[in-house]
């Protein structure tokens, strides 16, 4: 009888056949599609009355442009924002969730959400993702209690700094900040420098690209500049213009109701249940 | 270069007893793979008024680690009425680091004053046992320190001595350990409180073939002849 039982096919229960099966396609050399990542520059730094945030515009498949105008400095609360870089599906989701998460709290509490608020809710789900929600943030704003400024990692670790940079084009655009960033740059010094050190990672890294977006978040307001700076712009357009062919041609409309092709007999028996 | 590898701190910290306090140390350097992702760090955080803790490893792991230990100590004061042990501090380090020891790659000293015990110093390595010391080291720099604090430390130093050996000691690990950098940073707790020191490289010892710190090249050139290729 308890040969029968160790026989028999395992009923129900999960089956990890294909876990298997890309185990062995993986030892084979066979590389799974990747996913949609923004090799990304993003930066943010403090100045005398709040935070400057800034990011390039260009998402990549691999080595294929598939967003040359995306954005990447995202929502957070009417006076935080976060920029995001890695899988661009899961910069969107965590940045969107907290998000949420956050107008909820302020309807409770009816108080200004804090940056430190949305960085312990940012690093507690990331942690619990042990890495595999790969966004790595830059999250800015300013709250009662002053500008902050604040660096992510996809494993749920936070930094605290004066000015900071993520992504593909970190190493270009913290060159930048390292040999200009001073305390206390006023409004127009401090875009001027967030322009020059996301340009710096357009020019000098693949992943890298198109526009710069900026935004400042001063006490009590914003100014979200999209495309505040545009370094790529197209070159050539055809002299003759573009025509495209005529779409077809509704030619004339007439409807017949029903009622004049069929009988229809009103009521009927009426269906079980 | 992995940009993607998990930022982990590649750290020299101490935690020193004297007579009356405790002094920790710590250098400010966070590295992801090859990259310097944090210069200037805090690896010395606060748990509460009188215990802080010096972490190493995974930085994601000790920032959720002392969180959860500052979160659960401050319950406790709120229900003792007074504040917590270094004892107990540490005691809740060594729970979560224990339950765990399968999801965290952290190791971590606790150092503190109370009322009961004066100045003490825990140190809760890897796999999550607890160890009270004189004296502890950790993180990768620690290694090129354990012949010197053996020859160095003594039983009843004082505050500055104490405190000397501890910025002495981080800077002679930051001159060797290439995953330890930047500036040290001391906290020295004992019954009047705390006191928390920033040493920048300019006011740290040189060691063996190091150089002053130089602005320019050329200035060492011209200071040493008007006509640097008239030499």
């Amino acid at each position: 009888m308890a040969k029968v039982e160790v026989d028999a096919p395992p009923k129900g229960g999960f089956s990890f056949d294909l876990c298997r099966r890309n185990d062995m396609l993986s030892k084979k050399g066979v590389k799974p599609p990747s996913y949609l990542k923004t090799g990304t520059t993003i930066v943010g730094l403090i100045f005398q009355d709040g935070v400057i945030l800034g990011a390039d515009t260009r998402a990549t498949e691999g080595p294929i442009v598939a967003d040359k105008n995306c954005e990447k400095i995202h929502y957070m609360a009417p006076n935080i924002y976060c920029c995001g870089a890695g899988t661009a599906a899961d910069t969107e989701a965590v940045t969107d969730t907290i998000s949420s998460q956050l107008k909820l709290h302020r309807y409770h509490t009816g108080r200004e959400s804090r940056v430190v608020t949305a960085l312990t809710l940012l690093k507690s789900h990331l942690f619990r993702y042990q890495g595999h929600v790969s966004a790595a943030l830059v999250l800015g704003g300013v709250d009662v209690t002053g500008p902050h400024l604040h660096t992510i990692y996809p494993h749920g670790s936070t930094d605290t700094l004066p000015f900071a940079t993520m992504g593909s084009g970190s190493l270009a655009a913290m060159a930048v900040f390292e040999s200009k960033y001073h305390e206390g740059l006023s409004k127009d010094e401090g875009v001027k420098l967030v322009c020059e050190a996301i340009c710096s990672g357009i020019f000098n890294d693949l992943g890298s690209g198109s526009n710069v977006d900026i935004c400042v978040i001063t006490k009590g307001q914003k100014e979200y500049l999209r495309n505040h700076l545009s370094p790529n712009p197209r070159t050539y357009v055809s002299s003759k213009g573009y025509t495209f062919t005529k779409k077809t041609e509704v030619l004339l409309t007439k409807i017949t109701p029903l009622k004049k092709l069929v009988d229809v007999i009103e009521g009927g028996d009426a269906m079980e249940e | 270069m992995d940009l993607n590898a998990p930022h982990s701190m590649g750290t020299t910290i101490i935690g020193v007893t004297y007579d009356g306090g405790v002094v920790l140390g710590a250098d400010s350097r966070t590295s992801t793979g090859m990259y310097v992702a944090n210069r200037a760090s805090d690896k010395i955080t606060q748990l509460t008024d009188n215990v802080y803790i010096c972490r190493s490893g995974s930085a994601a792991d000790s920032q959720i680690v002392s969180d959860y230990v500052r979160y659960f100590l401050h319950q406790h004061t709120i229900q003792l009425g007074q504040p917590a042990t270094v004892k107990v501090a540490a005691n809740l380090v060594r729970l979560l680091s224990y339950n765990n020891k399968n999801m965290l790659q952290t190791g971590m000293i606790v150092g503190g004053w109370d009322k009961y015990e004066g100045g003490k110093i825990y140190g809760i390595p890897l796999g999550g046992t607890i160890l009270e010391q004189p004296f502890a080291i950790g993180g990768s720099g620690s290694s090129y320190l354990y012949g010197f604090f053996d020859q160095a430390w003594k039983e009843g130093m004082s505050k500055d001595e104490a405190e000397q050996l501890v910025v002495k000691a981080v800077s002679l690990a930051i001159a060797r350990d290439g995953a330890s950098g930047g500036v040290v940073r001391t906290v020295i707790i004992n019954s009047d409180g705390v006191t928390r020191n920033f040493y920048p490289s300019d006011k740290l010892p040189l060691w063996h073939e190091e150089l002053e710190p130089q602005n320019s090249l050329l200035d060492i050139l011209s200071a040493a002849s008007p006509e640097p290729m008239n030499i």
